[in-house]
C-alpha cells in the first residue's frame, strides 16, 4: 500500500469497493448437500472469468494482498485501507462473482443465493456504513428475478450487479422479468467491467492481450447503453436507473453525438424512441469515476466533463483494491468547481441510491 | 425535456439544398465514393464479366450465397439516397450518374472510389481472391480509364495473406490504385501475425490499408451478443474501428512496419480521443505486458491513422466539436467523405459547419488527401 492513499480529506460516497469472495470454500456453508458434494467430487473451483488476472498492476494495489486470501477478500484491512482513511460515508460494494460464467444455471443461481447471504453476514451486518450488490444469475432473468425477490428487501442491497460482457445485450426484452423485481424493490442496476461470456470481446474477434481487452471493454459498455435505450428497456420501465461501474467515462460524449446522430436518421426503427439518446443517459444513466482515463493535460478532462452536459452523471469511487490512480492528488479531475466536487463525491450517488 | 439539436435541423438545413456549387470555394477530394454495393443476385454484380473463368461458374451456381454477418435491414434499399438511382444497375454502379450527380456538382477535384464487394468476407478463400481479381479489373476498364478524377482502393482477400499479396504484386503498381481495401469487421483482430504479410507488400507498393464501414465478423457486431436493430449494428460500426485501433497499436505493428499508413473510412471519428487517453491510461499501468513499445499508444496514433470525416459528429454546442478537434490533434489526418451513394451522405456544403477555421478545413476537404494519395 503507498502511503499517500490517504483520501481527499472530506466525506466520500465510495461507489466502486470490491468485496471479494476468497474462494469457493467460504460459500460452502451456504450451499445444499447436493451441490457441495458436486463441488467435492467435481473439483469445481467456482466461477472463473479471469478478468483480473492475479498478478497484473491494475488488479490490485500494493499492499493489498490480506495475509489469507486475495485483495478486498478481507473486510478490516478494507476498512482500515479505504473506508477509514477516505472518510467514506457510504461504501457500494461490488461484488464481481460472476456466476454468469456457469454454465449449469442451477447451480450459477446457487451460488449467487450463497454469496448474497455471505455479503450479508460477513460485510452488511459488520458495518453500517456498506451497501452492497446483489449477485445474480443473469443468463437466465427468470432465476435472477427470483433471487431478487428473496433479498430485494433487505436494506442492505442497494443495486443488482450485472457483468458488461454479457450473452446477450440488456436492453433486450428476454430480461424483462429482472427489470421489473428490481423496479419493483427500487433496486438500481450496477453494470460492471469485465464478466465473461464466452463470446469475442469486440466486433472482430479475440484480442491477444489482456491490455487489449481492457481498452476494448469501454465499446462494451458503448454496446450496452445503446441496447438498453434502442430496444426500449427505459420505454418499458421508465424507473431503471442504471450506473456503469469502472468502464470509464471519457467515452460517453462522443458516444451520445453519435448515437444522437444515428437516431435523427434511423428513429423510425424504433419509434418508441422518443427523445434524443443523449437524453435518456442524462436520465437514466450514472457513471463512476475510476478509472478517469485522464490525458496529461487536465484541462482537456475537463471540458470533456463539460461535454457531458449533465453535473448529475459522475460518482465518485476508488475501486478498491484496483489500481488506477496512487493517491488523493490523481483520485479526482483537478480544478472542478466545488459544487460539481461535491456532487460528484456524495451527492450524485445520494441521490441515485436514495441513500 | 432538453429541446433537441433536431428542432434547429428543421430550420437549418434545407429540405432541397440548392447547391451553387461549392459556396466556400474549397477543393473538395471526397475520399469514400462507393461504386459496388448493395446485391441482387450473382448474376447481377457488376463485375461478373470480370470473373476469371475457372470462377465464374462457381460463382453462378453456388458461391453467390453469403455468409450473413447482419440481419437487420438497412433502412432503405442498398442503404442508397432516393435520388441516387441511376437509369440502370444499383446505386452508385452507373459511371455516368454519378459524374453527374457527384462529381461535377460538387466540382470535385478527385473522388477515391471503395468498393464494398464480399472479396474479404469468403470463407472459401480462393473464390474470394477471385472476387477481388474480377473488382480491380472492372475498375480498371470501366471507372479509371474513363475518368483522371478518380482513383481506386484496391480489393484484397484480406484473411488469406498469401492471396492478398499475390493481388497486391499483380496490381499494386497500376497508378489508379492508391490503397487496399479492407472492411472494418475482420475475422480476428487485424494488429494479429496472420496479416502481416500483407502489411509488409503494402509498405514496399506504398500502399495505406484503406478500412472502411463494415464487413462480416466471427461474431456478434458488439462484445455481448447480437443487435436486433439497424441504429445498433450501423451504430456499432465505431466500435469495430476502435477494437482495430487498439490491436494494431498494442501488437506493436508500427513498431514493425514503421511505414505503413492506415486510413479508416466511415467510422466517425468522435471515438478517437477517448480512445487515446484510454490506451494512454491502461498502457502507463500495464506497459509489462506489451513491452515492444516504445512510444505512448496515442503517438502512434496520430502518426500512422488518417480519418475519413463521414458520419460526421454532431453535438449540439459546435464549442464541444472545436473542443474534439483540439484534443485529438490530427488536423493534418482528417480527410472529407461524402459516403456517395448511401443514405447517410455528408454534404459538402454542410457536413463541416462546425469547423469555424478556414484553413483547418480546407486541409480537410482536400489537402490531407492529395498529400496522402499523393494527388496533384
Amino acid at each position: 500500500m503507498t502511503a499517500d492513499f490517504t483520501g481527499l480529506g472530506r466525506a466520500v460516497i465510495d461507489c466502486d469497493i470490491h468485496n471479494v469472495v476468497t474462494s469457493l470454500e467460504t460459500l460452502v456453508p451456504y450451499l445444499e448437500d447436493h451441490w457441495v458434494a458436486y463441488i467435492r467430487e467435481s473439483h469445481f473451483r467456482g466461477p472463473g472469468a479471469n478478468d483480473y488476472p492475479g498478478g497484473a498492476p491494475t488488479s490490485a494495489r500494493k499492499g493489498t494482498r490480506p495475509a489469507n486470501g486475495p485483495p478486498g477478500s478481507d473486510l478490516e484491512l478494507t476498512q482500515k485501507q479505504v473506508i477509514d482513511p477516505w472518510n467514506v460515508e457510504v461504501g457500494i460494494l461490488t461484488c464481481g462473482y460472476w456466476v454468469q460464467s456457469v454454465h449449469n444455471e442451477d447451480l450459477a443461481a446457487s451460488l449467487a443465493t450463497a454469496v448474497n447471504q455471505w455479503q450479508i453476514d460477513h460485510w452488511l451486518e459488520k458495518d453500517a456504513r456498506l451497501r452492497a450488490s446483489l449477485v445474480v444469475p443473469s443468463q437466465n432473468p427468470i432465476l435472477a428475478a427470483r433471487e431478487i425477490e428473496r433479498f430485494g428487501d433487505h436494506p442492505g442491497f442497494v443495486q443488482v450487479i450485472l457483468p458488461v460482457r454479457s450473452y446477450s445485450l440488456y436492453g433486450k426484452s428476454e430480461y424483462n422479468p429482472m427489470y421489473a423485481a428490481a423496479v419493483k424493490h427500487d433496486l438500481a442496476i450496477g453494470i460492471h467491467f469485465g464478466g465473461a461470456s464466452s463470446l469475442p470481446p469486440t466486433p472482430v474477434g479475440w484480442p491477444s492481450t489482456y491490455i487489449e481487452e481492457c481498452a476494448d471493454m469501454a465499446q462494451i459498455f458503448q454496446a450496452q447503453v445503446l441496447s438498453l435505450i434502442s430496444e426500449g428497456a427505459f420505454a418499458r420501465f421508465p424507473k431503471l436507473r442504471v450506473v456503469l461501474i469502472e468502464s470509464g467515462f471519457v467515452w460517453m460524449p462522443a458516444w451520445m453525438w453519435r448515437m444522437d446522430k444515428e437516431w435523427k436518421g434511423l428513429r423510425r426503427d424504433t419509434p418508441w424512441v422518443v427523445r434524443p439518446p443523449s437524453d435518456y443517459v442524462r436520465e437514466h444513466i450514472r457513471i463512476t469515476l475510476q478509472p478517469m482515463d485522464s490525458p496529461i493535460n487536465s484541462e482537456h478532462l475537463l471540458q470533456m466533463i463539460g461535454q457531458l452536459d449533465s453535473d448529475e452523471i459522475l460518482m465518485f469511487s476508488t475501486d478498491y483494491p484496483h489500481w488506477h490512480f496512487d493517491g488523493p492528488d490523481d483520485a479526482i479531475p483537478k480544478g472542478l468547481s466545488d459544487s460539481l466536487l461535491e456532487k460528484i463525491l456524495r451527492e450524485n450517488a445520494r441521490a441515485f441510491y436514495g441513500l | 425535456m432538453a429541446t433537441t439539436i433536431y428542432d434547429q435541423d428543421v430550420q437549418n438545413y434545407p429540405v432541397h439544398p440548392e447547391h451553387p456549387a461549392n459556396p466556400d470555394q474549397l477543393s473538395i477530394i471526397d475520399c469514400d465514393i462507393h461504386n459496388v454495393d448493395g446485391y441482387q443476385s450473382p448474376a447481377t454484380e457488376v463485375w461478373v464479366d470480370y470473373m476469371p473463368s475457372a470462377w465464374k461458374d462457381y460463382h453462378l451456381s453456388i458461391a453467390g450465397r453469403r455468409r450473413s454477418g447482419s440481419n437487420c435491414p438497412r433502412a432503405v434499399p442498398f442503404a442508397a439516397r432516393n435520388d441516387a438511382f441511376p437509369p440502370e444497375g444499383p446505386p452508385g454502379s452507373h459511371l455516368g450518374f454519378m459524374q453527374e450527380q457527384l462529381l461535377d456538382t460538387w466540382e470535385m477535384d478527385y473522388g477515391i472510389l471503395n468498393p464494398l464487394s464480399p472479396a474479404g468476407g469468403q470463407q472459401n478463400l480462393e473464390y474470394g481472391a477471385a472476387i477481388a481479381q474480377a473488382v480491380n479489373e472492372w475498375q480498371i476498364a470501366e471507372w479509371l480509364e474513363k475518368d483522371e478524377r478518380l482513383r481506386a482502393s484496391l480489393t484484397v482477400a484480406y484473411e488469406d495473406a498469401d492471396l492478398a499479396v499475390a493481388e497486391i504484386e499483380r496490381l499494386g503498381d497500376h497508378p489508379g490504385f492508391v490503397q487496399l481495401m479492407f472492411m472494418a469487421r475482420t475475422m480476428e483482430p487485424l494488429g494479429r501475425r496472420k496479416y502481416w504479410k500483407i502489411y509488409e507488400a503494402a509498405v514496399d507498393y506504398d500502399l495505406p490499408i484503406g478500412i472502411h464501414f463494415g464487413g462480416t465478423g466471427i461474431g456478434p457486431i458488439t462484445g455481448a451478443g447480437k443487435a436486433a436493430h439497424y441504429i445498433q449494428d450501423h451504430g456499432g460500426m465505431p466500435m469495430a474501428f476502435q477494437a482495430q485501433v487498439t490491436s494494431y497499436v498494442y501488437e506493436g505493428v508500427f513498431e514493425r512496419f514503421p511505414d505503413l499508413k492506415i486510413v479508416l473510412i466511415e467510422g466517425g471519428f468522435g471515438w478517437v480521443v477517448p480512445l487515446m487517453w484510454r490506451m494512454d491510461s491502461w498502457y502507463r499501468k500495464l506497459k509489462m505486458e506489451v513491452p515492444y513499445l516504445k512510444r505512448l499508444p496515442s503517438e502512434y496514433i496520430r502518426d500512422h491513422f488518417w480519418l475519413t470525416t463521414q458520419p460526421v459528429e454532431e453535438p449540439s454546442n459546435p464549442a464541444h466539436f472545436e473542443q474534439m478537434l483540439a484534443h485529438m490533434d490530427m488536423d493534418d489526418k482528417l480527410m472529407f467523405a461524402t459516403d456517395y451513394p448511401h443514405w447517410d451522405f455528408d454534404s459538402p456544403d454542410q457536413a463541416l459547419r462546425n469547423i469555424s477555421d478556414r484553413k483547418v478545413k480546407k486541409q480537410i476537404m482536400a489537402e490531407n488527401a492529395r498529400e496522402l494519395y499523393d494527388l496533384d
